[in-house]
Protein backbone atom coordinates (compact mmCIF):
# COMPACT_ATOMS: atom_id res chain seq x y z
CA UNK A 1 0.00 0.00 0.00
CA UNK A 2 2.54 2.57 1.08
CA UNK A 3 5.13 3.67 -1.36
CA UNK A 4 8.56 2.48 -0.41
CA UNK A 5 10.86 5.28 0.63
CA UNK A 6 13.73 4.31 -1.62
CA UNK A 7 12.93 4.16 -5.34
CA UNK A 8 15.62 1.57 -5.94
CA UNK A 9 13.60 -1.06 -4.03
CA UNK A 10 10.50 -0.62 -6.18
CA UNK A 11 11.24 -2.81 -9.20
CA UNK A 12 12.45 -5.77 -7.23
CA UNK A 13 9.43 -5.70 -4.89
CA UNK A 14 6.94 -5.42 -7.69
CA UNK A 15 8.39 -8.32 -9.62
CA UNK A 16 8.56 -10.28 -6.39
CA UNK A 17 4.84 -9.71 -5.79
CA UNK A 18 3.87 -10.48 -9.35
CA UNK A 19 5.76 -13.74 -9.30
CA UNK A 20 4.62 -15.21 -6.03
CA UNK A 21 1.33 -13.39 -5.25
CA UNK A 22 1.84 -14.13 -1.55
CA UNK A 23 -1.44 -14.45 0.26
CA UNK A 24 -1.68 -12.77 3.60
CA UNK A 25 -1.20 -15.24 6.38
CA UNK A 26 -3.86 -15.54 9.00
CA UNK A 27 -2.30 -14.49 12.24
CA UNK A 28 -3.76 -14.64 15.71
CA UNK A 29 -4.44 -10.93 15.54
CA UNK A 30 -6.12 -11.01 12.13
CA UNK A 31 -8.49 -13.78 13.21
CA UNK A 32 -9.20 -12.00 16.48
CA UNK A 33 -9.90 -8.81 14.51
CA UNK A 34 -12.33 -10.57 12.20
CA UNK A 35 -14.13 -12.14 15.16
CA UNK A 36 -14.41 -8.78 16.90
CA UNK A 37 -15.76 -7.11 13.75
CA UNK A 38 -18.28 -9.94 13.36
CA UNK A 39 -19.41 -9.59 16.96
CA UNK A 40 -19.82 -5.85 16.44
CA UNK A 41 -21.90 -6.32 13.29
CA UNK A 42 -24.10 -8.94 14.99
CA UNK A 43 -24.60 -6.60 17.95
CA UNK A 44 -25.74 -3.84 15.59
CA UNK A 45 -28.07 -6.30 13.87
CA UNK A 46 -29.52 -7.18 17.28
CA UNK A 47 -30.22 -3.51 17.89
CA UNK A 48 -31.99 -3.31 14.52
CA UNK A 49 -34.02 -6.37 15.46
CA UNK A 50 -34.86 -5.10 18.92
CA UNK A 51 -35.97 -1.64 17.92
CA UNK A 52 -37.44 -2.23 14.49
CA UNK A 53 -37.25 -5.42 12.44
CA UNK A 54 -38.22 -7.74 15.29
CA UNK A 55 -41.53 -5.95 15.84
CA UNK A 56 -42.33 -6.26 12.13
CA UNK A 57 -41.55 -9.98 12.15
CA UNK A 58 -43.41 -10.70 15.39
CA UNK A 59 -46.45 -8.57 14.58
CA UNK A 60 -46.83 -10.36 11.24
CA UNK A 61 -46.65 -13.71 13.03
CA UNK A 62 -49.27 -12.51 15.51
CA UNK A 63 -51.55 -11.26 12.73
CA UNK A 64 -51.31 -14.69 11.12
CA UNK A 65 -52.12 -16.41 14.42
CA UNK A 66 -55.14 -14.16 14.92
CA UNK A 67 -56.26 -14.86 11.35
CA UNK A 68 -55.98 -18.58 11.98
CA UNK A 69 -58.08 -18.28 15.14
CA UNK A 70 -60.75 -16.26 13.31
CA UNK A 71 -60.89 -18.87 10.55
CA UNK A 72 -61.14 -21.63 13.14
CA UNK A 73 -64.12 -19.85 14.72
CA UNK A 74 -65.71 -19.39 11.31
CA UNK A 75 -65.26 -23.08 10.54
CA UNK A 76 -66.71 -24.08 13.89
CA UNK A 77 -69.68 -21.77 13.37
CA UNK A 78 -70.56 -23.56 10.15
CA UNK A 79 -71.09 -26.80 12.03
CA UNK A 80 -74.32 -26.37 13.95
CA UNK A 81 -73.03 -28.44 16.83
CA UNK A 82 -73.81 -26.60 20.04
CA UNK A 83 -70.94 -26.78 22.44
CA UNK A 84 -71.43 -26.33 26.16
CA UNK A 85 -68.57 -23.87 26.31
CA UNK A 86 -70.22 -21.52 23.82
CA UNK A 87 -71.53 -18.30 25.24
CA UNK A 88 -75.29 -18.54 25.17
CA UNK A 89 -77.14 -15.60 23.70
CA UNK A 90 -80.61 -15.43 25.13
CA UNK A 91 -82.89 -16.84 22.44
CA UNK A 92 -85.86 -14.94 23.81
CA UNK A 93 -84.26 -11.60 23.08
CA UNK A 94 -82.31 -11.47 19.83
CA UNK A 95 -81.15 -7.95 20.62
CA UNK A 96 -79.38 -9.13 23.75
CA UNK A 97 -75.64 -8.78 23.65
CA UNK A 98 -73.89 -12.05 24.47
CA UNK A 99 -71.18 -11.74 27.09
CA UNK A 100 -68.47 -14.28 27.63
CA UNK A 101 -68.14 -15.85 31.03
CA UNK A 102 -65.05 -15.44 33.19
CA UNK A 103 -61.88 -16.72 31.59
CA UNK A 104 -58.95 -18.59 33.08
CA UNK A 105 -55.62 -16.81 33.14
CA UNK A 106 -54.00 -17.11 29.73
CA UNK A 107 -57.15 -18.09 27.83
CA UNK A 108 -57.30 -16.51 24.39
CA UNK A 109 -60.90 -15.41 24.04
CA UNK A 110 -60.84 -12.64 21.46
CA UNK A 111 -59.17 -10.77 18.65
CA UNK A 112 -58.72 -7.02 18.71
CA UNK A 113 -58.87 -5.12 15.44
CA UNK A 114 -58.42 -1.39 14.93
CA UNK A 115 -58.84 -0.34 11.29
CA UNK A 116 -56.95 2.92 11.96
CA UNK A 117 -53.79 0.85 12.51
CA UNK A 118 -54.20 -0.98 9.18
CA UNK A 119 -56.56 -3.57 7.80
CA UNK A 120 -54.17 -6.38 8.72
CA UNK A 121 -53.69 -5.15 12.30
CA UNK A 122 -55.15 -7.81 14.56
CA UNK A 123 -53.92 -9.32 17.79
CA UNK A 124 -55.20 -12.08 20.01
CA UNK A 125 -56.61 -11.11 23.38
CA UNK A 126 -55.68 -13.25 26.35
CA UNK A 127 -57.03 -13.07 29.88
CA UNK A 128 -54.50 -11.56 32.26
CA UNK A 129 -51.87 -8.84 32.14
CA UNK A 130 -48.75 -10.66 33.31
CA UNK A 131 -45.73 -9.94 31.15
CA UNK A 132 -43.80 -13.15 30.45
CA UNK A 133 -46.70 -15.30 29.29
CA UNK A 134 -49.06 -12.73 27.76
CA UNK A 135 -47.75 -9.24 27.04
CA UNK A 136 -44.23 -10.38 26.11
CA UNK A 137 -45.81 -12.91 23.75
CA UNK A 138 -47.28 -10.13 21.65
CA UNK A 139 -50.81 -10.59 22.89
CA UNK A 140 -53.25 -8.00 24.13
CA UNK A 141 -53.91 -8.62 27.81
CA UNK A 142 -57.38 -8.26 29.35
CA UNK A 143 -57.39 -6.87 32.88
CA UNK A 144 -58.97 -9.84 34.68
CA UNK A 145 -61.05 -7.79 37.11
CA UNK A 146 -62.71 -5.67 34.45
CA UNK A 147 -65.80 -6.38 32.41
CA UNK A 148 -65.84 -8.73 29.44
CA UNK A 149 -66.51 -7.18 26.02
CA UNK A 150 -70.12 -6.20 25.59
CA UNK A 151 -70.85 -6.25 29.31
CA UNK A 152 -72.04 -3.25 31.29
CA UNK A 153 -68.98 -1.52 32.72
CA UNK A 154 -65.43 -1.09 31.53
CA UNK A 155 -63.48 -3.67 29.57
CA UNK A 156 -59.76 -2.86 29.85
CA UNK A 157 -56.71 -4.04 27.94
CA UNK A 158 -52.95 -3.58 28.04
CA UNK A 159 -50.30 -4.27 25.41
CA UNK A 160 -46.73 -3.35 24.63
CA UNK A 161 -45.89 -0.27 22.62
CA UNK A 162 -42.52 -1.54 21.50
CA UNK A 163 -40.95 -5.02 21.49
CA UNK A 164 -43.00 -8.21 21.35
CA UNK A 165 -44.74 -7.10 18.18
CA UNK A 166 -45.66 -3.72 19.69
CA UNK A 167 -49.45 -4.08 19.32
CA UNK A 168 -50.24 -0.63 20.73
CA UNK A 169 -47.34 1.16 19.03
CA UNK A 170 -49.67 3.51 17.08
CA UNK A 171 -52.09 4.11 19.99
CA UNK A 172 -51.43 7.86 19.89
CA UNK A 173 -52.59 7.94 16.25
CA UNK A 174 -56.22 7.19 17.18
CA UNK A 175 -58.77 9.73 16.02
CA UNK A 176 -62.15 10.39 17.65
CA UNK A 177 -64.70 7.95 16.28
CA UNK A 178 -62.20 5.28 15.25
CA UNK A 179 -63.54 1.76 15.56
CA UNK A 180 -62.00 -0.55 18.12
CA UNK A 181 -63.46 -3.96 17.36
CA UNK A 182 -63.25 -7.02 19.56
CA UNK A 183 -64.10 -10.27 17.86
CA UNK A 184 -65.09 -13.28 19.90
CA UNK A 185 -66.61 -16.56 18.87
CA UNK A 186 -70.03 -14.97 19.27
CA UNK A 187 -69.41 -11.97 17.02
CA UNK A 188 -67.97 -8.49 16.85
CA UNK A 189 -68.19 -5.82 19.55
CA UNK A 190 -67.62 -2.38 18.08
CA UNK A 191 -66.41 0.40 20.32
CA UNK A 192 -65.71 3.97 19.24
CA UNK A 193 -62.61 5.79 20.38
CA UNK A 194 -63.25 8.96 22.38
CA UNK A 195 -60.08 10.31 23.96
CA UNK A 196 -56.50 9.82 25.07
CA UNK A 197 -55.03 10.54 28.45
CA UNK A 198 -51.58 10.33 30.01
CA UNK A 199 -51.53 9.09 33.58
CA UNK A 200 -49.25 7.68 36.25
CA UNK A 201 -49.05 3.92 36.55
CA UNK A 202 -50.76 4.14 39.93
CA UNK A 203 -53.96 5.77 38.61
CA UNK A 204 -56.05 2.63 38.66
CA UNK A 205 -59.23 4.69 38.44
CA UNK A 206 -58.95 4.53 34.63
CA UNK A 207 -60.03 0.91 35.00
CA UNK A 208 -63.17 1.65 37.05
CA UNK A 209 -66.55 0.51 35.66
CA UNK A 210 -67.08 4.13 34.64
CA UNK A 211 -63.50 5.26 33.98
CA UNK A 212 -62.27 7.80 36.52
CA UNK A 213 -65.66 7.96 38.30
CA UNK A 214 -65.19 6.47 41.73
CA UNK A 215 -68.24 4.88 43.31
CA UNK A 216 -70.43 5.40 40.26
CA UNK A 217 -72.40 2.42 39.09
CA UNK A 218 -71.99 1.83 35.38
CA UNK A 219 -75.00 1.88 33.10
CA UNK A 220 -73.01 2.07 29.88
CA UNK A 221 -70.35 0.01 28.17
CA UNK A 222 -66.80 1.39 28.07
CA UNK A 223 -63.43 0.23 26.84
CA UNK A 224 -59.98 1.27 28.07
CA UNK A 225 -56.61 0.57 26.46
CA UNK A 226 -53.37 1.15 28.34
CA UNK A 227 -49.79 1.14 27.17
CA UNK A 228 -46.52 2.76 28.14
CA UNK A 229 -45.64 6.38 27.49
CA UNK A 230 -43.49 7.98 26.39
CA UNK A 231 -42.62 5.33 23.88
CA UNK A 232 -39.44 3.41 24.77
CA UNK A 233 -40.01 4.53 28.31
CA UNK A 234 -42.09 3.57 31.32
CA UNK A 235 -42.41 6.81 33.21
CA UNK A 236 -46.10 7.16 32.48
CA UNK A 237 -48.96 5.34 30.81
CA UNK A 238 -51.01 6.31 27.79
CA UNK A 239 -54.70 5.51 28.08
CA UNK A 240 -57.31 5.38 25.32
CA UNK A 241 -61.02 5.45 26.13
CA UNK A 242 -63.81 4.19 23.93
CA UNK A 243 -67.57 3.70 24.22
CA UNK A 244 -69.67 0.82 22.99
CA UNK A 245 -71.51 1.18 19.72
CA UNK A 246 -73.07 -2.13 18.76
CA UNK A 247 -72.74 -5.88 18.54
CA UNK A 248 -72.74 -7.86 15.30
CA UNK A 249 -73.45 -11.58 15.66
CA UNK A 250 -70.97 -13.90 13.98
CA UNK A 251 -73.74 -15.19 11.73
CA UNK A 252 -74.15 -11.75 10.14
CA UNK A 253 -70.52 -11.53 9.05
CA UNK A 254 -67.95 -8.84 9.63
CA UNK A 255 -69.45 -5.49 10.66
CA UNK A 256 -69.18 -2.35 8.56
CA UNK A 257 -67.05 -0.76 11.25
CA UNK A 258 -64.20 -3.04 10.16
CA UNK A 259 -64.46 -2.48 6.44
CA UNK A 260 -65.49 1.16 6.41
CA UNK A 261 -61.86 2.02 6.75
CA UNK A 262 -61.18 4.90 9.02
CA UNK A 263 -63.61 7.65 9.75
CA UNK A 264 -61.97 10.98 9.36
CA UNK B 1 -10.91 -16.58 8.85
CA UNK B 2 -13.08 -15.19 6.06
CA UNK B 3 -10.13 -15.50 3.67
CA UNK B 4 -9.88 -19.20 4.50
CA UNK B 5 -13.63 -19.60 3.94
CA UNK B 6 -13.27 -18.03 0.50
CA UNK B 7 -10.45 -20.40 -0.41
CA UNK B 8 -12.29 -23.48 0.85
CA UNK B 9 -15.34 -22.76 -1.33
CA UNK B 10 -15.21 -24.51 -4.71
CA UNK B 11 -15.81 -23.14 -8.17
CA UNK B 12 -15.21 -19.84 -9.93
CA UNK B 13 -15.71 -16.53 -8.17
CA UNK B 14 -19.40 -16.19 -9.03
CA UNK B 15 -20.21 -19.64 -7.66
CA UNK B 16 -18.39 -18.77 -4.46
CA UNK B 17 -20.28 -15.48 -4.26
CA UNK B 18 -23.57 -17.32 -4.74
CA UNK B 19 -22.72 -19.83 -2.00
CA UNK B 20 -21.69 -17.01 0.31
CA UNK B 21 -24.97 -15.16 -0.31
CA UNK B 22 -26.97 -18.29 0.50
CA UNK B 23 -24.88 -18.83 3.63
CA UNK B 24 -25.38 -15.20 4.63
CA UNK B 25 -29.14 -15.48 4.13
CA UNK B 26 -29.24 -18.61 6.29
CA UNK B 27 -27.21 -16.93 9.03
CA UNK B 28 -29.43 -13.84 8.95
CA UNK B 29 -32.58 -15.98 9.11
CA UNK B 30 -31.26 -17.90 12.10
CA UNK B 31 -30.24 -14.70 13.87
CA UNK B 32 -33.39 -12.67 13.27
CA UNK B 33 -35.97 -15.43 13.73
CA UNK B 34 -34.39 -17.64 16.37
CA UNK B 35 -31.27 -16.29 18.06
CA UNK B 36 -32.38 -12.71 18.69
CA UNK B 37 -35.80 -13.64 20.15
CA UNK B 38 -33.99 -16.07 22.40
CA UNK B 39 -31.42 -13.48 23.49
CA UNK B 40 -34.27 -11.05 24.10
CA UNK B 41 -35.69 -13.30 26.83
CA UNK B 42 -32.52 -12.69 28.87
CA UNK B 43 -32.46 -8.96 28.81
CA UNK B 44 -35.92 -7.81 27.91
CA UNK B 45 -36.29 -4.19 28.92
CA UNK B 46 -38.41 -3.68 31.98
CA UNK B 47 -41.21 -2.31 29.89
CA UNK B 48 -44.47 -1.92 31.73
CA UNK B 49 -47.66 -1.09 29.92
CA UNK B 50 -50.15 -1.88 32.65
CA UNK B 51 -51.73 0.26 35.32
CA UNK B 52 -51.69 -0.78 38.92
CA UNK B 53 -49.65 -3.85 38.11
CA UNK B 54 -46.19 -2.35 37.69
Amino acid sequence: MTEPSTPSEQPSRRSHRARRRPRPRATFLSVLGEILITVGVVALMYVSWHTWIGDIIISNQKHAEADALAQQWAAEAEEPEPSPTDPEPSPADPAAIPVLGDQEHGDVFGIMRIPRFGSDWKFQIASGISRPDILDQGEVGHYPDTAMPGDIGNTAYAAHRWTSGAPFDPIDKLVIGDAIVIQTKAGWYTYRFRSLEYVQDTQVQVLLPVPNQKGVEANGRYLTLTSCAPKLNMLERIVAYAVFEDFTPASEGAPASLTDGVTA
Amino acid sequence: MYGALWRILPGPWWVRTLILLVLLAAVLYLLYFHVFPWVFTFFAPDEESTIGGG
